[in-house]
């Protein structure tokens, strides 16, 4: 008997090296799992046959040879890539093979998988709340016992904000660092894969098997040493530092900041040295450079989809009729929000006051956190400063939505790598602890979470599913 | 208003976006909340600043000019909404 929801990546492999249960067993479980509980949670968008392998579950904006790959969104209903990207292959290189394709925000825009042109996913910990998103189905697949492990990806906080509403382990890689090639595109200076896993172990086992340089993603570079999986079970020598902003920032739930100040004195009981420090214009003004340069990036990207070479088209007079019809019943609200705001930031006479002055502001960023790493080794604060949201409590607010992303975003604009683990529950529901390095510096990220991960003990099945 | 629905509906001309009169004028409601909290950064005198376009110090990226396979024509086309002897289909510019 295999049970989905306990079992790690780590010892799936285990097994099946010992030959105590094969690959299409361990499929079978899945999907029964799956055809069990995700009917209610709808994590998946589509499973697919495919036993070889020990299973996973891909975001679905991941192309897939011949198995369609949605990004969420209307405008792609029915697109069957013609091609895998490098993540795909680099997991069946590893011996993984795809369990199914999960749902997600329409274009990963988005905090809560509300925006799915397919319908929402609920967090497996309360069905009435959201998982999170963009990567909402990931980590409700992961929470749900409905997969082992999957990848998101991560522009603004998309992997690592559902993996604390879910209570699971998510990394966003330092920038470059796992190829893009096969990826739908929404903001390309931010956008990173990032695996989504039950343990801290099994997170660096996957990112072992993506990162590293690939000749088809010109933006990726080689890891300067191997990706080590963890087993230290201390913090000692580790220069832990609580950026005053990020723990304190308006709108952060009274159950949230005791979890994270529990957790941050556990670093101190673990051998850290924790010090307070300081990101003030990073954290002041982070948000409002993302929802600059994401949607103006995205305003370009996204203007591939013109129902020529692949999607939706809807019939028009001329060619310029037949974009703007196609364009507009397409795209759900979200994306239209956003390319409009990015081609009005991008527009003449905004130039400069919007776009260009997000750039600059990016760079006070880079260089704020790059300061404080000269006295510490990580920085910590909640991911979310919410735990699981109620459906419908935002989707109709697009600026209270955003707010949800407004701990995660700073790191993500300085390209740095940030980890969530799950630090303790807050009215029942997970709450996540982040962790950012310098660039570069998952080895750290893998330890520290590792051995927080062991000294917290966090529970990851639902309290509902037990 | 930090922007019109003139505004709105010319910044969606520009994006092939067709609008109905309802979403023109929920978007600029939506987009004025918006455009007011991101004009936030101009609050910061950044003239001596240099901008970050991409977070890695990369330049140059160099690979050797080899011939590899490239797609099909058949797949290339395989997800076209309309072709036609190994084209694309689009109506009348």
């Amino acid at each position: 008997m295999i049970d989905t929801l306990r079992l790690s990546a780590e010892e799936a492999y285990g097994l099946v090296e010992r030959g105590e249960v094969s690959t299409p067993e361990l499929h079978a479980a899945y999907l029964a799992a799956i055809a069990e509980r995700d009917g209610e949670l709808h994590a998946y968008l589509r499973t697919v046959d495919d036993p070889g392998g020990i299973p996973i579950a891909f975001k679905d904006l991941v192309s897939t040879r011949g198995v369609e790959t949605t990004a969420g969104s209307r405008i792609l209903a029915g697109y069957k890539p013609v091609f895998d990207a490098t993540v795909a292959t680099r997991c069946r290189d590893a011996g993984m093979s795809l369990l199914g394709k999960t749902n997600m925000d329409e274009f990963a825009m988005g905090s809560s998988t509300e925006n799915s042109g397919f319908g929402p996913t609920l967090n497996p910990w309360d069905p009435e709340r959201v998982p999170g998103g963009s990567s909402g189905g990931s980590a409700a697949a992961v929470a749900g016992g409905l997969a082992p492990w999957a990848l998101g990806s991560d522009t603004g906080g998309s992997v690592k904000q559902p993996a604390s509403l879910c209570g699971i382990v998510g990394l966003r890689p330092t920038y470059g660092t796992v190829s893009r090639y096969g990826i739908v595109a929404f903001a390309s200076s931010l956008d990173q894969i990032g695996p989504m896993t039950k343990t801290v172990r099994d997170n660096a086992l996957l990112y072992r098997a993506i990162a590293g340089r690939d000749p088809c993603d010109s933006t990726t570079v080689e890891l300067p040493e191997p990706v080590q999986i963890p087993e230290a079970e201390d913090l000692k020598g580790l220069r832990v530092g609580v950026p005053k902003e990020l723990n304190e920032a308006e709108g952060i739930e009274p159950g949230v900041k005791e979890a994270v100040d529990r957790t941050i004195e556990l670093c101190r009981e673990l051998g850290a040295e924790v010090g307070e420090t300081s990101l003030p214009r990073s954290v002041e003004f982070g948000l409002a450079c993302y929802y600059l340069v994401a949607p103006a990036e995205a305003s370009s990207n996204l203007a591939r989809y013109d129902g020529v070479r692949y999607g939706l088209r809807v019939d028009g007079a001329d060619a310029r009729e037949m974009y703007e019809k196609t364009r507009d019943a397409g795209f759900g609200d979200e994306p239209k929000r956003r390319i409009m705001l990015g081609a009005y930031a991008l527009s003449a006479g905004y130039y400069d006051a919007y776009y260009g002055q997000a750039q600059k502001v990016r760079t006070v960023i880079a260089r704020e956190h790059a300061a404080t790493f000269e006295n510490f080794d990580i920085l910590v604060s909640p991911t979310s400063p919410t735990v699981a949201f109620k459906l419908g409590e935002k989707s109709e607010n697009p600026l209270a939505m955003y707010l949800s992303d407004v701990l995660t975003i700073p790191s993500n604009m300085a390209g740095l790598p940030g980890l969530s683990i799950p630090c303790g529950l807050s009215d029942g529901l997970p709450v996540g602890f982040q962790l950012i390095g310098p660039q570069f510096s998952e080895n750290v990220l893998f330890r520290a979470g590792h051995a927080l991960e062991r000294a917290i003990g966090f529970d990851v099945v639902p309290g509902r599913l037990q | 208003m930090a922007i019109t629905r003139d505004e709105v509906l010319h910044v969606a001309r520009l994006a092939r976006l067709e609008l109905t009169a309802e979403e023109a004028e929920r978007f600029t409601e939506q987009l004025s909340a918006i455009l007011e909290a991101v004009a936030k950064v101009s609050e910061l005198d950044l003239s001596d600043v240099e901008p970050t376009a991409h977070p890695l110090d990369l330049v140059n990226v160099w690979a050797e000019d080899e011939p590899r396979p490239s797609l099909p024509v058949d797949e290339a086309l395989a997800n076209a909404p309309d072709c036609q002897d190994g084209f694309f289909k689009v109506p009348p510019a």
